[in-house]
């Protein structure tokens, strides 16, 4: 497994640059991710994030933007505001978690 | 006497009664299906149908007819499941006990679900062939339609059949060719995903064959409503799309009586172990082919896998013994691209679709490649479905993913 070094940290990452290893991550390397995908955090973005980081730890998988809206409770236009184009990708790639994997 | 109860009787239900019926013995294990109608399509034929190549006759046949006749099939809707009394009731009042469950209900398409999709146009500009009564409905459109800007989306991930929206996309250019009307049509493809598939090489394959044949892809692109007046599709983002005949692929989601029985997650599919197909929760409940929420393709071919593993790993539950059989989320599918070719996939949770040739190192199937033997390969699958599959019958091919006749790059 690759490992890159963020915030001057070495920390793993698979071949795409999501986090590999959940307990590496907190919220100084996701502002450091954030900002190399120029998204500059904010409360409403770290809400988000959060809740991603929770929700994983009980289902062990990255949630959809489905779930995100339906049981997080946040609106889907909105994640597509705080993080534009692409947003179930960014969320995964700055919450520290595997890439949402688009269903086969 | 111990009893089974399945929900569902089409391709997962019926192969899974079949084969469980010749596992156990009569004496000790009744086995019931409980369905709300007797008329068994084949899905795969949904394809074909609105291009006319089959007819609406060929694609039907008895549920009945495919159940063995020691297993009553029930004609009835689902209320709800009472997991912790095991019992399941009808709408009609009547109550079902199980002591082992076997939720095989699938996924329906939900139009409902997209603001503007049901309004006004529904089954005017706006259609959808995943359906029985949408695939003939769509074959009427296509006879007549002058052309324009055809329009294929898929408004969100996990779709049953996941080639299929590519599938429609090949057809409908050999279908215009073959009209002399394809300098009419404007077709485009928008997809959730980032590109045509969601693995690389089968995402370059397809991608590659959809630009050799004219279609524009639009990826990222996620459907927040219809415009239905100025038929346009608008996505969260903004970014606006027009068309002329709009061919849907709506949200895909699991019965509803799943979610009143709070068996579902919030696509009302039932969360399994992915390797067992047990419920996370219950212990006396299963849930197999499009029902679950395991991260393999939702596919006949999926379920028939499925199914073989299932039935060793059954045995060994009810016997009170650990599972030890694994399911790989082994996936066989067959893309048709027009013309009288087609490409063909095979793949699992870990191993992408790659080429060379299936099954094992002779063929006569080749994979990730456009061929006339892919598309007699796929034509005669019908006939294995009904004859082969739903019998339950064993395949020539192995259930469990090979690499054998695979190349590596």
């Amino acid at each position: 497994m690759p490992t890159t070094t963020i915030s001057g940290r070495e920390v793993s990452v698979d071949d795409e640059g999501f986090m590999t290893e959940y307990d590496q991550w907190d919220e100084t390397l996701a502002a450091s991710l954030a900002a190399a995908i120029e998204i500059e955090m904010t409360d409403e973005h770290w809400r988000v994030i959060h809740f991603l980081r929770d929700d994983f730890k009980v289902q062990g998988e990255t949630p959809t933007i489905r779930r995100i809206t339906n049981t997080g409770g946040f609106d889907t236009k909105q994640m597509f505001v705080l993080f534009p184009k692409k947003p179930a990708k960014k969320m995964a790639y700055i919450a520290g978690l595997p890439k949402p994997h688009g269903c086969v | 006497m111990r009893n089974i109860l399945i929900l569902g009787g089409g391709t997962a239900g019926t192969m899974t009664a079949n084969k469980l019926r010749k596992a156990l013995p009569s004496s000790q294990w009744s086995i019931t299906v409980v369905d709300a109608d007797d008329a068994h399509h084949y899905q795969p034929g949904f394809i074909f149908t609105p291009f006319g190549t089959y007819q609406p006759d060929e694609v039907t046949r008895s549920r009945r007819k495919f159940l063995n006749k020691n297993i009553p099939l029930v004609y009835g809707t689902i209320d709800k499941v009472h997991p912790d009394s095991q019992r399941v009731l009808l709408l009609d009042g009547r109550e079902l006990s199980y002591d082992m469950l076997i939720i095989a209900t699938g996924v329906i398409p939900r139009p409902d679900q997209t603001p503007g999709m049901l309004e006004g146009e529904w089954r005017k500009s706006i259609h959808e062939f995943y359906t029985y009564e949408g695939s003939i409905a769509l074959a009427e459109k296509l006879k007549s339609w002058p052309g324009g800007k055809l329009v294929i989306n898929i408004v969100d991930m996990p779709i049953k059949c996941p080639v299929a929206p590519l599938e429609f996309a090949f057809l409908s250019d050999a279908f215009f060719a073959n009209k002399g009307m394809r300098d009419k049509v404007n077709i485009t493809y928008v997809t959730p995903l980032p590109g045509a598939f969601t693995k690389p090489l089968a995402a370059q394959a397809f991608g590659n064959t959809l630009e050799e044949k004219g279609i524009t892809v639009e990826p990222d692109f996620m459907l927040e409503r219809v415009d239905p007046e100025a038929k346009m599709l608008v996505s969260y983002d903004e970014r606006e799309i027009p068309f002329d005949l709009l061919v849907s692929i709506p949200l895909n989601m699991g019965a509803e009586y799943v979610a009143r029985s709070g068996l579902g997650n919030e696509l009302n599919l039932v969360p399994v172990d992915k390797f067992t197909q047990i419920s996370k929760a219950h212990d006396t409940i299963f849930a197999l082919g499009d029902a679950n929420d395991i991260p393999a393709s939702k596919a006949g071919s999926v379920a028939h896998f499925e199914v073989d593993i299932f039935i060793d790993n059954f045995l060994l539950h009810i016997a009170g013994k650990e599972m030890t059989h694994k399911f790989d989320g082994h996936a066989n599918c067959f893309i048709e691209t027009g013309h009288k070719k087609a490409m063909l996939i095979d793949f699992n949770y870990d191993v992408e679709p790659l080429t060379g040739k299936y099954p094992y190192r002779i063929g006569p199937l080749s994979l990730l490649k456009q061929t006339r033997m892919n598309h007699i390969g796929k034509l005669a699958f019908r006939w294995t479905y009904w004859n082969i599959l739903m019998p339950g019958h064993s395949m020539p091919v192995p259930v469990l993913m090979s690499m054998s006749g695979k190349v590596k790059e």
